[in-house]
């Protein structure tokens, strides 16, 4: 199976449900796309793909193959990306960091299709959970980078 | 099929050789460097005369560019300490943060700063070490001065520093302090040294960014779950559903050993467990095993009742009768209690709760070809990890090697719970098959396996005046606390983490008892962001309110009233009403029309203070809460905006408790095994959070912790006016509201 992965073809050999995340972090080695729950609850898994994010945990490879994914380590070469990362730096927002490659992920996605969001528009993009509760710093960093 | 038992021989003595670290080591370069990776620190255990925080080697290597590379005694999980042990150093050494390369250190005697021993918890990681790691920075730079004055041919009079350098001012030359690293590392280390007067800080008390903040917003933080190790195989493992069950019979174990990438299926203590090539092929490999287990044998210790319930323990807490041993008596309440003009009684309670850390547990073993052991694996408390780890391989602690990445998370969750932490299987898996392993728990087994913040019951008493004013409070908690379990309980003694939240208020009520009643808890139960306080303050300060309301006082003004005479907490509780502009309970309209009221707590968690509002509404049967403001005294602080970051997790964990979590067994097993049966709070339930910080220059406390306890109280006693009835037990989703919007 081909993946197109941060503008890159790889050649995968794995059973074909097997969900993205563990063929990006253990056959691929790009482990910034962390495991939270498996089960999309939680959004630390979440990818683009063809722009739209998308929780890898529960997304089986083979629904993939051919389509563009990017992933965290890639966001430096995405506009919004640069914009969302310098955002996060500013507003100081990572606390023990692990879901925020998901919410970097997922504000990327957001300002890609919404480059001005409404509170309402942050608000239904913004939905990944942190148990460190930086949710204020998120929404913060999220409307900076709007206007960067 | 490999059968693992623990390998539990009694640890060889012997192996602990002093260790002779030359002076060159000290500071500086190649040689620092080499004698890191080749001696591990951890070697030098049995050196009797190792004062902590002293030996500069340990913590600091310049490196040629500058540079420093710091090893620090406690791990960064979120709580920013990396990049306060950086301020800390950095002022004293004369190097800006931001040049400073931080990591967990290894274990060894140089590293036991918390009262003789090491963990980071119990938010005592700057306040226990500030002056020792100041000494520190200022040690290495006096003999950096030193130094410079020998290269130069000046007096050391003549020299000053600038940060990363050296300056003659005289003569304008300067070097940097890469330069000199190695020449400082000769030199004896300086008996005493001057300290910066606070007045010329110029990172310790500022806001300065986090060195971590961009690596974990791009991906490249590498927490112990992203580690790979050459030649590693990836494990999962199925508990038993009950502690102290085992393996019996795997009805399907050639069909798994079938499956691709399957090498092998292992039984473990209490578990079986699937290695492969990867992790998902693993995991889906150890959750087909049909695995029949057995009932636990008659005194397995911890072993899970299978008839167990939340709801019939919390039953037996609230059922068990006495007053319990007395932790804390003032005056005569029994006495106070039988004249008061009238006595207020209520029972709380509030449940079992799990930590739910992003980063599930994860570890890694590889066997060396020398014999030694080496681990990643998250952790708290590197030594005590250390010697457990020894024990279950069966080799001494210094052929352990324990590497401490940062933490997803921690709140608690990676103290030593050796039934709670993979670290022991990885280490039995490692040795079966010969390679290194790499062992993930799934969500769903940390949820099975995860200690839990234990519940708790409290019954008060309070007596009132003719005047409406209290003159006696008495409170019996009943229960088991975690430092108990895990440090040893003496039965004639109160475990002060069952009670603290409910002993230790700084009320002036002349007579009052605190009183613990110890009831066993079959669950395994642990730590958790506040530990007794996160329930107790909420118990304590609740009750408050409902003694305030049956004395006619308001409950902002009664606390007031009670802290006449101690100008602290009279300060403070000043401080958090200005800052939300104003006491007012409430009930009120808001500008959008809906019906508000707001609630006030005090609270006196790990050697800070803390007073807490907050403002909330009811909505389709729930409670929302739109404000919180938090006012904390922390003494003196070294990084302002770290603590504002660490009061706004605060907020979110303890609102999250008093909102919605709640585990509950049913059978001995727990019903949640994800966030999908266990929900913790999301983003739009996040109130506005505004912090106030008082520096009071009492003596240091914490940050992680303390602003949590108030958070409970204030949300529930503000929703109790809105309701108009006291709210006793949590969380808030239990209840439904409907109908009390008002």
């Amino acid at each position: 199976m081909e993946l197109t992965v941060n503008g890159s073809t790889h050649r995968v050999d794995v059973e074909p449900d097997t969900p993205l995340l563990w063929v990006l972090r253990d056959t691929l080695g790009m482990t910034g796309t962390k495991y939270g729950c498996g089960v999309a609850q939680c959004g630390a898994c979440t990818v683009l793909i063809d722009g739209q994010a998308t929780r890898s945990c529960v997304t089986t490879v083979d629904s993939v193959a051919g389509l563009a994914i990017t992933t965290i380590e890639a966001i430096d070469q995405d506009p919004e990306g640069r914009k969302v990362v310098e955002a996060w730096v500013a507003n100081q927002v990572p606390q023990c960091g692990y879901c925020q490659s998901g919410q970097v992920m997922a504000a990327t996605a957001l300002l890609k299709q919404t480059p001005q969001p409404t509170e309402d528009d942050i608000a239904g993009a913004m939905v990944n959970l942190c148990r460190c509760g930086t949710y204020n710093a998120i929404s913060a960093a999220v409307r900076q980078a709007a206007q960067a | 099929m490999n059968d693992l038992t623990p390998i539990r021989h009694r640890p060889t003595h012997g192996e602990d050789r002093p260790l002779n670290i030359s002076r060159r080591g000290f500071l500086g370069g190649a040689a620092a460097l080499v004698l890191s990776v080749t001696v591990p620190v951890g070697r030098a255990r049995a050196q009797a005369a190792v004062v902590p925080g002293t030996r500069i080697p340990a913590f600091l290597e310049i490196r040629p560019d500058s540079t420093v590379l710091f090893r620090s005694a406690f791990i960064e999980g979120g709580q920013g300490i990396f990049t306060a042990m950086a301020q800390i150093v950095g002022e004293e050494l004369d190097v800006d943060p931001v040049n400073f390369v931080v990591e967990g250190a290894p274990p060894g005697p140089d590293y036991l700063l918390t009262g003789g021993g090491r963990f980071t918890g119990g938010s005592m990681s700057v306040r226990m070490s500030y002056e020792t790691m100041r000494r520190l920075g200022a040690s290495a730079r006096r003999m950096l001065l030193e130094a410079a004055a020998a290269r130069l041919g000046v007096a050391v009079s003549e020299l000053s520093t600038e940060p990363g350098r050296v300056v003659h001012a005289a003569t304008g030359r300067a070097i940097p302090y890469g330069e000199i690293a190695g020449a400082a590392a000769e030199l004896q280390v300086p008996d005493d040294v001057a300290l910066r007067v606070n007045a010329d800080f110029r990172w310790i008390g500022k806001p300065v960014p986090r060195l971590d903040a961009r690596d974990k917003s791009t991906g490249r933080a590498q927490y112990a779950i992203d580690l790979k190790i050459d030649g590693m195989l990836h494990a999962a493992v199925q508990h038993s559903p009950r502690l102290g069950g085992e393996p019996g019979m795997l009805a399907n174990e050639a069909e798994v050993l079938a499956r691709p990438g399957v090498h092998s299926v292992h039984r473990l203590p209490g578990a079986v467990a699937v290695v492969a090539d990867s992790w998902w092929r693993a995991r889906r490999a150890v959750e087909t095993l049909q695995v029949t287990w057995t009932e636990p044998t008659a005194g397995t210790p911890h072993a899970m009742p299978s008839d167990f319930s939340s709801e019939t323990h919390m039953a037996a807490l609230k059922a068990t009768p006495g007053e319990g041993v007395a932790f804390e008596t003032v005056g005569d309440p029994a006495g106070a209690l039988e004249g008061a003009a009238r006595v207020v009684e209520a029972a709380y309670d509030a449940p079992y709760l799990v930590h739910g850390q992003l980063e599930p547990p994860s570890a890694i073993a590889r066997w060396n070809e020398d014999g030694t052991l080496e681990l990643w694996i998250p952790n708290q408390a590197p030594e005590m990890f250390q010697a457990d780890a020894a024990k279950v391989a069966g080799i001494g602690p210094d052929k352990v090697i324990i590497h401490s990445p940062m933490l997803g998370g921690f709140f608690g969750r990676h103290f030593l719970y050796q039934t709670a932490n993979p670290y022991p299987q990885a280490i039995l898996l490692s040795k079966a098959v010969g390679r290194p392993v790499k062992l993930i728990w799934s969500r769903e087994e940390e949820f099975l396996r995860d200690t839990l913040r234990p519940m708790g019951a409290v019954r008060f008493r309070a007596g009132l005046d003719a005047a409406g004013l209290p003159v006696a409070l008495d409170a019996v908690a009943v229960g088991e606390g975690p430092t108990g379990r895990w440090f040893g309980r003496q039965p004639d003694k109160v475990d002060s983490s069952a009670v603290e939240g409910i002993a230790g208020k700084v009320y002036a009520i002349a007579n009052r008892r605190v009183g613990q009643i110890h009831v066993d808890d079959p669950a395994i139960i642990g730590f958790w962001r506040s530990v007794g306080h996160s329930m107790n303050d909420f118990f304590y300060e609740t009750f408050f309110d409902e003694m305030a309301d049956a004395g006619r006082q308001d409950p902002y003004g009664l606390r007031l009233r009670l802290l006449a005479d101690s100008r602290r907490h009279k300060n403070l509780l000043e401080a958090v009403a200005d800052l939300s502009g104003g006491w007012k309970r409430g009930p009120f309209a808001a500008e959008d029309g809906t019906r508000r009221a707001r609630g006030v707590a005090m609270a006196s968690p790990f050697g800070s203070e803390v007073a807490t509002i907050a403002e909330v509404s009811l909505r389709d049967g729930g409670v929302i809460v739109h404000d919180v403001w938090v006012a904390i005294d922390p003494g003196s602080i070294v990084n302002p905006a770290i603590i504002e970051a660490q009061v706004n997790s605060a907020v979110a964990l303890g609102l999250s408790s008093a909102l919605l979590e709640e585990v509950v067994y049913v059978d001995g097993m727990p019903q949640a095994r994800n966030f999908d049966g266990y929900p913790i709070l999301p983003p739009d339930r996040m109130p506005r959070v505004h912090v106030r910080i008082v520096e009071s220059g009492a003596p240091m406390g914490g940050i992680g912790e303390p602003g949590l306890p108030g958070v409970p109280p204030a949300v529930v006693n503000a929703a109790s006016v809105l309701t108009g009835q006291r709210i006793r037990s949590l969380p808030l989703s239990k209840l439904d509201l409907k109908g009390m919007e008002g």
